[in-house]
């Protein structure tokens, strides 16, 4: 192990450069720490977000040597490339200022694609039963665990060719729904992620279930919202 | 019907023309390692193609599985990958899909009727 790192952040905004740091190596060093020993100890201006530090808050996730990651769970012994480690705000999203992002319109398409429970029943009423081992819950537990982290977005090849895809986040959050047996908004669920900007401009590529930190699955969502919608558009149903 | 609607239904004939090209393909390839067994002149294919109404439906068949599917396609590359409009993808693929069937079907009249 090299005792100091070479690491390049981005500082800027959407135009901008790779400014070059050098970093004493750690044992057990994650990249967030990299990042704020460069904060508070060469360069004060440097903006970054984050929060919780043990992977709960989802708010520390950056492009690091190109690929996104939740950058307080990433140890640099896993990704630094001899002792070189690029670090850049992540892909797909505007960026407010080096490393921090404008979250904003990652955040307003999980609302576009119905991300809300919608429910029906009133204080007046006894809890809803779920069954834990129904296959419906099994599936909605197997996506519930998001972190809201933007890792997905930011590596979506679809979200690149066309920003206004609703991307794996906001649709895994909507097949949870769906597969939410006390919902009431299941149809307009299934309109606002159909069509275009939707579900079927998936390509199963992968990339987001790949890089989830959580493990989640969202191509395997996103492919169930497409047979459940393609199904609902042939009977008439939406 | 709304443009979502629509995208959806797309899907939906896409993957269904998917699956039945699968089943096509691989008896159209064994048909084919078949049949150039004995060698591969005109006089013997149309011999086995003429007046075969089980080739024809088949074929006919293809081509239409084959047209759809890949109009559909081609729609969504001009729209991702050449940048073009809905309605231009849209178009593009319905003149390719008139295009494939056409010239399918037409091969398909010329060695069973014609």
């Amino acid at each position: 192990m090299t005792t100091e790192l070479a690491v390049k952040v981005w500082r800027g905004r959407e135009a901008g450069e790779f400014a070059a740091y050098r970093v004493p190596r750690l044992d057990s060093q994650t990249v967030l720490d990299v990042v704020t020993y460069i904060q508070r100890n060469l360069e004060p201006t440097l903006t970054y977000r984050y929060a919780c530090r043990v992977g709960m808050c989802g708010s520390c996730a950056m492009s690091v040597n190109g690929i996104a990651r939740w950058t307080c769970r990433t140890h640099v012994a896993k990704v630094a490339k001899g002792d070189a480690l690029e670090i850049a705000p992540l892909a797909n999203l505007p960026v407010i200022r080096d490393l921090a992002t404008d979250m904003s319109e990652f955040f307003d398409k999980w609302a576009s694609a119905r991300g809300r429970f919608v429910g029906s029943a009133t204080r007046h009423e006894d809890f809803a039963r779920v069954d834990p081992a129904s296959p419906k819950r099994a599936v909605a537990n197997a996506g519930i665990e998001c972190i809201g982290c933007g890792v997905c977005h930011a590596s979506c090849d679809v979200v690149t060719w066309r920003p206004d895809f609703l991307g794996p986040a906001a649709l895994n959050r909507a097949w949870t729904l769906v597969n939410d047996e006390r919902d009431a908004g299941q149809r307009e669920r299934l309109l606002a992620v159909a069509g275009d900007a939707g579900c079927h401009a998936c390509h199963t590529q992968g990339a987001c279930t790949e890089r989830c930190p959580k493990e989640i699955a969202p191509t395997a969502g996103i492919a169930g919202l497409k047979r459940l919608v393609a199904k609902a558009a042939i009977r008439g149903e939406l | 019907m709304s443009s979502a609607v629509t995208e959806a239904k797309l899907w939906y004939w896409q993957r269904v023309s998917a699956m039945a090209l699968a089943f096509f393909v691989l008896v159209h390839l064994a048909t084919l390692i078949y049949a150039v067994q004995g060698g591969l002149s005109a006089a013997e294919i149309l011999g086995r193609t003429r007046g075969s109404w089980l080739f024809g439906g088949f074929y006919s068949v293809f081509v239409v599985a084959a047209a759809v599917h890949a109009s559909i396609g081609l729609a969504g590359i001009a729209r991702e990958w050449l940048g073009w409009k809905e309605s231009a993808g849209r178009a593009l693929g319905i003149a390719f899909a008139l295009f494939v069937a056409v010239m399918g079907l037409r091969a398909v009249y010329g060695v069973v009727v014609g």
